[in-house]
């Protein structure tokens, strides 16, 4: 699926990219030939059932485990562990209970020595662009759900990463909030200047952010197709052309899915 | 009561004087089911003894054996002063005796916590430390640490040595195999999210590992405090010269059951006294844990 869409180098290659899981019940391939160029700006969305291992792609690039096969490269050095030009979003709340919020959102400047008053300074800047300008001195607990995930997001920020990779960062939240979230979201995105990997099985959120939705096979993930969304922002979910696309990867899902049904069934 | 200093101050003014109240009211329910409570067990021993069921020198009622309070602290003064004592210095070393008890419970605690914490941090961190050390403190954790007390004694000799020896002894290995398995137990997106942020595998242990386990290792400490005032007991009776277990002791072998009855009393209020510090040491230092963990009143 290479595609020479520009000509600049891609931020986020992978080549031939193979997992396998070795577990107690024998081996699990989770992913296999997994070909893929990421544009700097861009916004590529995951798609595919669940247990497909779109997490499992999004761990490797983020260097949090190791492949079995093909490489990886971001910004053209090879992917061996994590690097700050990578920031990472968990579908769960991910910020320490022992900090407070502006102490979370800081903490990897904490790891590289930067002094507490400068990064006081920097959590109230941070914070104020995601709206939270008031949570600096609050506990992780006293927050939403949605606003956690913007704290967190403004964690990743604060390192200026390059590629923003987000594990269904919303998959939590009440439906009025996740619409607010994927508005913000392309905020984020259009000001940070970070390219954006963003895992999901909802096709509408598919849809409304993706530049290009990459559709995955049921286990072994492949991928399936690639669909490129060149529908004008900000999307309107109810136009014909949001509709069709969505109906497009519904069709391109349904078959997966009911594999995955199917080998669900077989194994149990 | 479980104080909530942070949230409570973060409600507005009017929610929290609501808070308060509710708060308030339930602090009255709950100090009238311990009164009832005590009282009706009180009360049972009382009517035993009324009717004629309890033996007044075998199972005195509580109000024979609080009601000599000026001559039972007289048993309190050390053993080498024959003849009576003046109430004053008898309530002093009432005192004395169970300040002495509390701050060996303390020492030990405290020696204890810390040797663990830090052992099972190093087994995790070196693991050619851990593989050298583990089976043997997987294999000495099973030991009861009553069966230590001969041992304290041969090291320490008598005094305040073996008794803190024998609280720290019985808080080491299970802490230490505690923290093992809390580490081992921190969870997956800490870790990572520490990874990602970039950490050392020291600043992982310092910044996110620590602070993830305090809180169950401080619920571990809890529960194993009633354990620590069991064995500083057990250690005074036997010879380490003062302390609320000698006079548990002087009250067998002189048969004297108010005196039995009394140090009981006391032993359950000091007790009880320590689970409340610790409770709000862990509500107020370890205050990420989540109330459910922390227990009530
Ligand atoms: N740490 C792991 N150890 C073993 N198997 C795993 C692990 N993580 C994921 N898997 C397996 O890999 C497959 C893909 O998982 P995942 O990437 O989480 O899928 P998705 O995110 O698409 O739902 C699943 O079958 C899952 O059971
Ligand atoms: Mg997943």
């Amino acid at each position: 699926m290479d595609r020479p869409l520009s000509a600049k180098p891609p931020l986020i290659a992978c080549r031939g990219v193979g997992k396998r899981w070795e577990t107690a019940g024998g081996t699990v391939t989770a992913l296999d030939g997994i070909d893929l160029l990421v544009d700097r700006r861009e916004f590529v969305v995951f798609l595919g059932p669940s247990g497909c291992g779109k997490s499992t792609l999004l761990y490797l690039i983020a260097g949090l485990e190791q492949l079995t096969s093909g490489t990886i490269s971001s910004g053209g050095a090879e992917v061996t562990g994590p690097g700050t030009d990578r920031g990472l979003i968990f579908q769960e709340s991910s910020l320490f209970p022992w900090m407070s919020v502006g102490e979370n959102v800081t903490f990897g400047l904490k790891l590289r020595g930067m002094g507490t008053d400068e990064r006081r300074s920097l959590a109230a800047d941070l914070l104020r662009k995601v709206g939270l300008a008031d949570a600096a001195d609050k506990r992780p607990d006293q927050l939403s759900g949605g606003m956690r995930q913007r704290a967190a997001m403004a964690r990743a920020l604060a390192l200026r990463p390059e590629v923003l990779l987000l594990d269904e960062p919303f998959a939590a939240l009440d439906v009025q909030t996740r619409s607010k979230m994927q508005d913000f979201l392309i905020e984020v995105w259009r000001e940070s200047g970070a390219s954006m990997l963003f895992v999901t099985h909802h096709i509408d959120e598919a849809v409304g952010l993706a530049d290009r939705v990459v559709v995955f096979t049921a286990r072994p993930g492949r991928i399936k197709s690639i669909v490129p969304v060149d529908l004008p922002r900000p999307r309107d979910p109810r136009s014909p052309a949001f509709h069709a696309l969505s109906d497009h990867l519904t069709d391109l899902l349904r078959d997966e899915v009911d594999r995955a049904f199917a080998e669900q069934e077989r194994v149990a | 009561m479980k104080a909530l200093p942070l949230s409570a101050g973060a409600l507005p003014a009017v929610a929290s004087t609501t808070v308060r109240r509710v708060r308030s009211v339930r602090g009255v329910a709950v100090a009238f089911w311990w009164v009832l409570s005590i009282g009706c067990f009180a009360g049972l021993w009382e009517a035993a003894w009324a009717v004629g069921w309890a033996d007044p020198l075998l199972l005195p009622p509580p109000h024979i054996f609080l009601a000599h309070f000026s001559d039972q602290a007289q048993a309190f003064s050390s053993s080498d002063v024959i003849g009576e004592v003046s109430t004053d210095s008898a309530y002093l070393a009432l005192l004395t005796t169970i300040v002495a008890s509390s701050l060996r419970v303390i020492a030990g605690l405290a020696l204890g916590f810390t040797c663990s914490v830090g052992m099972g941090l190093l087994i995790r961190y070196f693991k050619p430390f851990g593989n050298i050390t583990l089976p043997t403190i997987t294999l000495l954790a099973p030991i009861s640490p009553i069966a230590w007390l001969p041992v304290a004694i041969f090291i320490f000799g008598i005094g305040n040595p073996p008794a803190i020896f024998m609280v720290f002894i019985s808080l080491f290995f299970v802490m230490t195999l505690s923290t093992i398995s809390q580490i081992d137990a921190v969870s997956r997106t800490y870790l990572n999210v520490g990874a990602i942020m970039g950490a050392s595998r020291r600043q992982l242990f310092l910044h996110v590992i620590i602070p993830a386990i305090l809180p169950s290792l401080f619920m571990t400490l809890r529960m194993n405090l009633f354990g620590a005032w069991m064995v500083v007991l057990v250690a005074e009776a036997t010879g380490v010269g003062s302390g609320l277990g000698q006079i548990v002791m002087l009250a067998r072998n002189t048969f004297n059951s108010s005196l039995s009855f009394f140090t009981m009393t006391l032993i359950g209020l000091v007790g009880f006294l320590f689970d409340v510090a610790l409770r709000q040491i862990q509500n107020r230092v370890l205050f990420w844990v989540p109330p459910s963990a922390v227990g009530r009143l």
